[in-house]
């Protein structure tokens, strides 16, 4: 029987006052792709977070691959791992963020190989072969040498795909990948991830775009106010949603 | 309102006028007073009791030289140091570590609230304090020994350098976006690979401005361990005015030659600036 990449268990979340996670407890399947909607600050982008632990989470537990992650259980009591164990644990997860977040000091090529030359210490010549293939799989084969400010914010938010690829993940974590792009660009970016998604990986991703929740997810979770209010196939939940706020959401963004 | 397929008359063609040139009479004015100015300060000067012979024969002379040198050489060691501790505590006071800050902030308040000058003696004159020093059982010697004015300076300078150089350091890693240190993150780097390869080298293009201004200010500082007898420019200018009694002309040798320097370390500067300008918009565009 086949185990859930990723089991969240009632995790909760505090930021000062604000509740951001109540008791949150979900599956996601191997090859599975899992489409987060909701509305600002119904806490889906901090349950991704905490999936790699950029956020840290106040109580309940997130298993990753079968590994506890942050703590381990030790005489009846939970301990923090170390910084250097928590990057360890942060390698199995591939992040895509927001605003890119591309280091704007180093050329689309130079992002890519960072992390598996500096973090992963492998052979410089094998990664630069991977990350050049990796750049003409999100079509960006001419643009290795240009500067993130030199790329558009489509182009920026492909090569970020490719970067946290290239650390080969078991999992592909997207942040409203395509929240800060211009409408015309925001096609390309979800193309390829289109394409990721039919080749296997698994991913959970954040978003706003429905027609490609609709498209390409194998489930939709609505959050509201931290909880998980709705879950389903994408066709159940995004074309007969059973709950009112569900609706009223869904009928708020077409 | 009525659109029609024609322009609208009325209108007089301007495309081949040109904007006249304006005369510009009162900065001319302020330009001529200015010259008159410096005129009468340049003559009230060479008419002044200064033996301007003597300046030109002292400016290359060899114990000058020697000075300017030492001076260089003073600067460029103790910046180093300075930049080093600099990053080092800046490092600290960001930590989560409340040792690592507390030990971090209590450097910066002890060094950058006491005078320069102050410091300088202070080590020059650790002797009285601490006669020998060394590892029990392993090295002594002598404090007057190793403390020479050379060691002195250098600890002084850096150690007061690195005070200032701290903050410069941490407004550049705070002016770094979060995102950044997200990113590094997420691709498994811990706190201090990703300050060493992400973090630092884009603050560095904020802080290179504030620092070649810190190490102009480091070249003149140089001239207060004069007081402890490093034989930097100033010190050498001033041994050679207590022999001959020309203070002012031996002064004005000593100011040339930082007024030199400093023009020099100025284009210097700019050049820095565009190597750590790297993928920003700015050059690349």
């Amino acid at each position: 029987m086949t185990k859930p990449l990723v089991a969240i268990r009632s995790v909760s979340k505090a930021f000062g006052e604000f509740q951001a996670l109540k008791n949150v407890s979900l599956d996601v399947w191997p090859g599975e792709v899992l489409c987060l909607i909701g509305a600002s600050g119904s806490g889906k982008t901090t349950l991704l977070r905490c999936v790699n632990q950029l956020t840290v989470i106040d109580s309940g537990g997130i298993w990753l691959d079968g590994e506890l992650l942050g703590v381990r259980e030790e005489r009846g009591k939970l301990r923090r791992l170390t910084e250097r164990q928590i990057a360890r644990q942060r390698l199995k997860t591939g992040m895509v963020f927001q605003r890119f977040n591309l280091f704007p000091h180093k050329t689309a090529l130079e992002n890519i190989t960072e992390g598996p030359v500096q973090v992963q210490g492998r052979p410089p010549d094998e990664v630069r072969a991977e990350a050049t293939e990796l750049l003409r799989r999100v079509g960006l084969a001419t643009k290795a040498d240009s500067y993130p400010s030199q790329l558009s914010g489509g182009q920026q938010q492909r090569v970020a795909i490719a970067r946290a690829l290239a650390m080969k993940p078991m999992l592909m974590l997207f942040d409203e990948p395509t929240s800060a792009l211009d409408p015309e660009l925001v096609g390309e970016v979800l193309s390829v991830m289109k394409e990721l998604a039919q080749s296997g990986m698994t991913m959970m991703v954040v978003t706003h775009e429905l027609g490609f929740a609709r498209e390409v997810a194998d489930r939709v979770v609505y959050m509201d106010h931290g909880v998980i209010l709705e879950s389903g196939r994408a066709a159940d939940v995004l074309g007969a949603p059973r709950e009112a706020r569900t609706q009223a959401f869904l009928a708020a963004v077409i | 309102m009525r659109v029609g397929p024609t322009l609208a008359e009325d209108f007089p063609d301007l495309s081949q006028m040109q904007i006249a040139r304006e005369i510009h009479w009162r900065r001319w004015l302020a330009a001529a007073a200015i010259v008159v100015v410096l005129a009468a300060i340049a003559r009230a000067f060479a008419a002044g009791q200064i033996e301007w012979s003597y300046v030109s024969r002292f400016l290359t002379a060899k114990v000058i030289l020697e000075g300017i040198v030492n001076t260089m050489v003073m600067a460029v060691f103790a910046m180093a140091l300075g930049i080093i501790l600099g990053v080092v505590v800046a490092i600290m006071r960001l930590s989560p570590n409340p040792v690592l800050k507390s030990v971090a902030a209590g450097y910066t308040w002890l060094f950058r609230g006491t005078p320069l000058i102050l410091q300088l003696l202070l080590w020059f004159n650790l002797a009285l304090v601490f006669p020998t020093i060394g590892v029990p059982g392993l090295w002594t010697a002598r404090a007057v020994d190793v403390m020479t004015p050379f060691l002195a300076a250098l600890l002084g300078l850096g150690i007061n350098q690195g005070a200032y150089t701290s903050e410069v350091m941490r407004a550049g890693m705070l002016s770094v976006d979060a995102g950044q240190y997200e990113a590094a993150q997420a691709i498994g780097m811990g706190r201090l690979r990703a300050l060493r390869r992400i973090i630092l080298p884009q603050a560095m293009r904020v802080v290179i401005p504030p620092l070649g201004n810190e190490f102009i200010g480091m070249v003149k500082a140089t001239s207060l361990a004069s007081v402890i007898q490093y034989p930097e420019v100033l010190h050498n200018a001033e041994n050679i005015y207590y022999a001959n009694s020309r203070v002012i002309e031996l002064l004005i040798v000593a100011g040339c030659w930082y007024l030199l320097v400093v023009s020099i370390l100025t284009p210097l500067q700019m050049l820095l600036e565009r190597r750590f300008a790297r993928g920003t918009a700015r050059i690349n565009r």
